[in-house]
């Protein structure tokens, strides 16, 4: 075979290579890493389009469209990394409405300097986890920054999908006598990037929950489309995504503490640490609120999904024009639980 | 988890809140001063007030370590990092505790200042390791509780060689400010506010013991009952304190066995002698300044004595205007006694150090709702 015939004559070294400026400046070099690297991993057939856009037509109905940066550090971690995150991420900030998510972008800037094989490990997780969530990555982008202007690689990722025709779901929606529920144990997350921060670290068997859950929303909109609000928990906690329930419903809440499922590791994590697991980030887990009358039959579809059997009942919507999220400690009092202020984990997603 | 969850149980708690009810007397009140944040944090956050009778009030003492700094020592750690171009190491409480001209360590820090979080001692002497050809300084804060720590910190770079390490230090001590309080005018003269009793610090004590509050006892009459973290705990130590108010006695009391013993840890005191000495006076934040209240490096360990090593301007800066922080340090005023609260000065903008650590009572106030509760309350009535 003639060198001439091959577009580019030696393969990218992904086992000793480094990214540089090269690979972002729109020449040669970053066509390569393109093509050796993403067209690679993420493979279909909007994205060998080879265009600076994706054409596809969409299927009837409405479209919901969202993004999301991702910054993690550490960009491995226990249960995950900022790739499959990035996918994650997204597909749940689409599914909380209801919709299918259909197809997503992607985003990177990378630092010069970075180990390719770093890289190719995380597109290779961002493009194992598009594949078993049935979501393609169909179109991208590429930009390197200087060493010391990024911290490795920084993943923006946005979808697009379509909600189904019958479904109202929005953070406005709660009404008083709602059933709040969770799809399982919370601050998994967040304790897992904790635990393997260097200055930090300490031995725990806990793994991040990050997951796509659009197959469990799926099930959840179909036995029960009168569901109000759904949303996942993500940067700032329960406490944080409940709090902006309460406000954008104008509504009160009133919470059980022993009703909310929490991991004994996770609960002991955070009593080492000083934190409120209810303000620790989830990344697969999500809050559905739903009438009272609907509750038992959410709980039992979220529970028969391997992403929801420990989802629960913890608490009810109540009137309060204040909108105070209020809780029954498991010690007997009453707390409020108030947003979050300042920063309690800084760079968990 | 085990040997906590024994301290939050609800059962123990209903009991335990039926004795007190039987023990409070009508037509009085209680009013017990926790001295430690870590009391108002368990108070607020397990909802313990509302296991009290109407007539037992928590009254919010200054054992925060944060919001007792006063801002011109936040004005001098801020100087080291802006001026002296030192990597300054802090905890992160006090990343946000305001100082002079709206500054913060917080604010410095995005303005280009290197201020770095760490969780221990230990974290900054690693980037002292890390970063030979720069000064670290760590920012040294707190009660009895983390002084040991921050001496093994400095008698480790002394055995290291290590030069470009030193520690601003701000340790302070319980008893001189615990003194203060009950020697304070509102309380002696003017008779605004009555304590009657006082939970005593529980880890501050795992180090210092119990014997050092017998003086008080004695000189004030006031009785104390030092006081595990933990709610039941709280619980537990309130009703001994009604009991001693009710039985005219005044003594020191432990409930806190498990951990304190009466001549506490003899390797952390004499860890604390060999490396720290007594300042004369001290400025605190809602105190003024107390005598004999707070540690300095001693002269053996001069080297690494950031206030020795780098130069500082004497700060003159005060609190925000209006800003009741020093009154509800003392438990004179409430949280919601101050024209602030909740109008400017909240956690998400602190004009004042109590709204910026979760142990300071207006973060407690607010965080926990208790003001809004009581609002709740009212609105049904």
């Amino acid at each position: 075979m003639n060198a001439m015939e091959k577009r580019f004559p030696t393969r990218i070294n992904f086992r000793r290579g480094q990214v540089d400026m090269t690979h972002g400046s729109g020449g040669r070099a970053m066509a390569q890493l393109i093509e050796e690297l993403f067209i690679k991993h993420f493979d279909n057939e909007l994205l060998r389009q080879g265009n600076d856009q994706a054409l596809f037509t969409p299927p009837a109905g409405r479209l919901v469209m969202s993004t999301d940066g991702h910054v993690v550090s550490p960009l491995f971690f226990p249960g995950g990394d900022i790739g499959s995150l990035s996918v994650h991420g997204t597909i749940n900030d689409v599914a909380v409405s209801g919709a299918r998510p259909l197809y997503l972008s992607a985003g990177f800037i990378l630092e010069e300097g970075f180990p390719l094989v770093d890289l190719e490990r995380i597109v290779a997780s961002m493009a194992n986890a598009a594949r078993a969530a049935g979501v393609p990555v169909v179109t991208g982008d590429t930009k390197v920054v200087e060493r010391g202007k990024g911290d490795g690689v920084f993943i923006t990722t946005t979808g697009v999908g379509v909600v189904p025709d019958g479904l109202d779901i929005s953070g406005a929606h709660a009404r008083p006598g709602d059933a709040i529920l969770v799809s399982g144990s919370i601050g998994d997350h967040g304790v897992a990037i904790m635990s393997s921060r260097e200055n930090l670290a300490f031995e725990t068997a806990i793994v991040s929950d990050s997951a796509a859950l659009h197959g469990l929303v799926a099930d959840m909109v179909k036995a029960v489309p009168e569901i109000h609000c759904l949303r996942d928990p993500t940067r700032g906690g329960l406490a944080a995504t409940l709090n902006e329930i309460a406000y954008q419903s104008r509504v009160g809440m009133r919470l059980e503490e022993d009703d909310i499922p929490l991991r004994p590791e996770v609960d002991a994590a955070c009593e080492l640490l000083g934190l409120d697991p209810l303000y620790v980030a989830n990344e697969g887990k999500l809050v559905a609120i739903c009438p009272a009358d609907k509750a038992d039959a959410l709980l039992k579809v979220m529970q028969a999904h391997d992403l929801g059997h420990k989802a629960a009942i913890i608490g009810e919507v109540i009137e309060d024009d204040m909108g105070f999220v209020t809780m029954q400690t498991g010690f007997g009092g009453t707390r409020i639980v108030d947003w979050l202020a300042g920063e309690q984990l800084p760079r968990i997603c | 988890m085990k040997y906590v969850e024994e301290f939050r149980q609800k059962d123990i708690a209903r009991k335990l809140a039926d004795d007190i009810a039987r023990a409070a007397q009508t037509g009085r009140d209680y009013n017990i001063m926790e001295f430690c944040g870590g009391h108002t944090h368990a108070i607020f956050r397990y909802g313990v007030q509302d296991l009290m009778p109407e007539n037992v009030h928590f009254v919010h003492g200054p054992g925060c370590p944060v919001c007792v700094l006063p801002i011109p020592r936040i004005d001098a750690a801020i100087e080291l990092a802006e001026r002296h171009d030192v990597i300054l190491c802090t905890y992160g409480d006090m990343m946000r505790v305001p100082a002079s001209r709206k500054n913060s360590l917080i604010k410095a820090k995005a303005a280009g200042a290197d201020i770095r979080m760490v969780y221990s001692t230990q974290d900054a002497l690693q980037i002292a390791r890390d970063n030979t050809d720069r000064d670290v300084v760590f920012f040294a804060i707190g009660f009895e509780t983390t002084t040991p720590p921050t001496a093994v910190a400095i008698k480790q770079a002394a055995a290291e060689g290590l030069a470009n390490f030193t520690v601003f230090c701000n340790h302070v001590l319980t008893p001189a400010a615990i003194q203060h309080i009950l020697q304070s005018p509102e309380l002696r003269e003017l008779g605004q506010v009555s304590i009657d009793g006082f939970l005593g610090p529980s880890h501050v004590s795992s180090v210092i013991g119990s014997a050092p509050y017998d003086f008080f006892a004695e000189e004030f009459q006031k009785p104390v009952v030092i006081a595990g973290f933990e709610p039941l705990d709280v619980m537990q130590s309130a009703l001994m304190l009604i009991r001693q108010v009710n039985d005219g006695r005044f003594e020191v009391e432990n409930e806190y066995t498990r951990v304190v013993t009466p001549e506490g840890n003899e390797v952390a005191k004499t860890l604390m002698a060999e490396v720290f000495a007594l300042r004369r006076s001290f400025e605190w934040r809602g105190l003024g300044e107390v005598p004999y209240s707070a540690l300095r490096i001693a002269d053996a360990y001069a080297d690494w004595d950031a206030e020795k090593r780098f130069e500082l301007t004497k700060s003159t800066g005060t609190d925000v205007k209006g800003c009741e922080c020093p009154a509800i340090l003392r438990g004179v005023k409430k949280p919601t006694d101050c024209k602030l609260f909740g109008t400017v000065c909240t956690p998400d903008n602190p004009q004042g150090s109590c709204m910026v650590s979760s142990e300071g009572s207006c973060a407690a106030y607010w965080s926990f709702g208790r003001f809004r509760m009581d609002r709740v309350k009212e609105a049904a009535e």
